[in-house]
């Protein structure tokens, strides 16, 4: 009886878990829209258009392609010269302070947003695997 | 009919666009013959948030990501000992000004994002402390805003002091404009008045209103980064953000209301109005207002016989167009504005120093001093 107990705990805490770190894509998309709204845009923009010269854009952006690359921006802040859709920027993006959970949910809005397409879901453990 | 709709859409999103480009008051203008250069004399800093001009050679830096330079002769010490810094969003260790007295006093004043409190998030902190060899003593909590929240926009904030024992500084909406900044009983959207010694003042404009926060000076304000004494008047001069459009320069009364976001000149950032008011009995007009927004971001005003021309001009930097804007003004009205070292990079400070010359602080470089052509 009690190992019955002990494995439906087990079990349920499992499933907590396995529902914890899946969350839905649609709910991570619209986590990540109020994330992009709230710490992006003013200078990504609205549509992720950036701003000629000093903001990359974030619409089909040929940056966004490598994204471990663009995780770890996000992670730990971008600075230099770059190069995205053939125009250069040197600039400096400091880190937002995002956990990885939150770089995931804004990640997975961006990259299917303004032209960008990916079949790629990221996960926060995604997010927490890219180190500096 | 579809064809029709992208028509009035294209037309209704022309009309935005033509309202929020429209230059407002003197246009920007573009010497022709430059009568200055620059140098720089403190390098390799991201973000140059605050500066505090101990001497022309002897200065303090924050960096927005947590760290507090001590920087003599060009050479960089990080100061020890700062209490928690929440880098979030536009949140970090934010302005650094030292006291009047700081020959007797040896005061430092600076303004952090902060985690502590029981909420999670943060909200904006006041410090003071001292420096004994490259480290905070005596640091104290004068000042810290509530309730945390873990919005990444609007924590001001700059400092500044009058000639009567006052500390100034700032808070922004913290992302909640609809509740915060016409709230008295709440932080941000505020510019707030302390004793030096973090004391709330006995003749503070709300020290007699219930439930109130008695630090409040002035409210309704929505994120200001520029913050000076007016060197002749004394007054508080403090410029803000503004959402798309509409930033704006005012000189700061007790008690008064400055509107946000019940008046405004600006609109949403995607273009659709947050109201249609600009003007209301008992909210205060701004001085000046920007058209379309410059990002405006550290104030001063040149006093010295350095730059002849540009004696009691405002300077104001400018993060989104990466210059620093010079304004004259006539009878507290500006009349002209011009951009000085244009393309620069994005302009996060304006100090002048005490040798008079004016110093930057630019992302991405570090601090900027302006030398004039003889």
């Amino acid at each position: 009886m009690k190992g019955i107990s002990l494995f439906l705990i087990a079990s349920f805490t499992g499933l907590s878990l396995f529902l914890h770190q899946q969350k839905p894509l649609a709910q991570s998309i619209a986590d990540g829209e109020e994330i992009y709204i709230d710490f992006c845009m003013q200078c990504h923009m609205t549509n992720g258009e950036g701003v000629p010269g000093a903001f990359p854009p974030l619409a089909n952006s040929d940056y966004l392609l490598d994204i471990e690359k663009t995780i770890y921006a996000l992670k730990f802040g971008l600075k230099g010269p770059i190069t995205v859709n053939g125009k250069a920027y040197n600039s400096v993006m400091a880190s937002q302070g995002l956990d990885d959970e939150e770089i995931a949910d804004v990640m997975n809005y961006i990259l299917r947003n303004w032209g960008n397409e990916t079949e790629e879901v990221i996960t926060e453990e995604k997010v927490t695997s890219v180190l500096k | 009919m579809k064809t029709l709709q992208h028509f009035f859409l294209s037309i209704s999103i022309l009309g935005v666009i033509g309202c929020d480009a429209q230059d407002h008051g003197p246009a920007i203008s573009t010497p022709k013959t430059l009568d200055y250069s620059y140098e720089i004399v403190a390098d390799s800093i991201d973000i140059p948030w605050g500066l505090s001009m101990l001497s022309a050679t002897d200065f303090l830096v924050t960096e927005k990501a947590g760290t507090l330079y001590h920087i003599v002769d060009g050479v960089k010490t990080i100061v020890k000992g700062l209490p928690p810094v929440y880098v979030r969003g536009q949140g970090g260790l934010l302005d650094v000004a030292h006291s009047p007295d700081y020959n007797e006093d040896g005061l430092i004043y600076f303004t952090t994002s902060s985690p502590l409190g029981e909420e999670k998030g943060g909200h904006t902190a006041l410090y003071s402390a001292q420096l004994k060899k490259d480290s905070l003593i005596n640091t104290s909590l004068l000042y810290k805003g509530d309730f945390n929240t873990k919005k990444g926009q609007h924590w001001g904030s700059r400092i500044a002091f009058d000639e009567e024992g006052h500390v100034f500084f700032s808070i922004g909406d913290r992302g909640n404009r609809e509740v915060n900044p016409q709230d008295i009983t709440r932080d941000g959207g505020k510019i707030y008045r302390l004793n030096r010694d973090g004391s709330i003042p006995s003749d503070n404009p709300f020290i007699d209103n219930e439930n109130s926060r008695k630090a409040i000076y002035s409210y309704g304000h929505r994120n200001p980064q520029g913050m000076i004494t007016h060197p002749e008047t004394g007054k508080i001069w403090v410029h803000e953000h503004g959402p798309r459009g509409g930033d704006e320069i005012n000189i700061i009364k007790p008690g008064k209301n400055y509107g946000w976001p019940i008046i405004t000149y600006g609109i949403n950032y995607s273009g659709t109005p947050i109201t249609d008011q600009t003007k209301k009995e008992g909210m205060e007009q701004p001085l000046y207002y920007w058209l379309p927004s410059i990002a405006p971001s550290g104030m001063a005003f040149s006093t010295s016989d350095i730059y002849p021309k540009w004696k009691g001009n405002l300077f104001v930097g400018s993060l989104r167009f990466e210059y620093l804007e010079r304004l004259e003004l006539k009878n507290n009205t500006v009349v002209r504005r011009e951009k000085v070292l244009d393309s620069i990079g994005r302009v996060r400070n304006i100090e002048q120093g005490p040798d008079g010359y004016l110093y930057l602080g630019v992302e991405g470089k570090g601090i900027v001093k302006i030398i004039p052509k003889s």
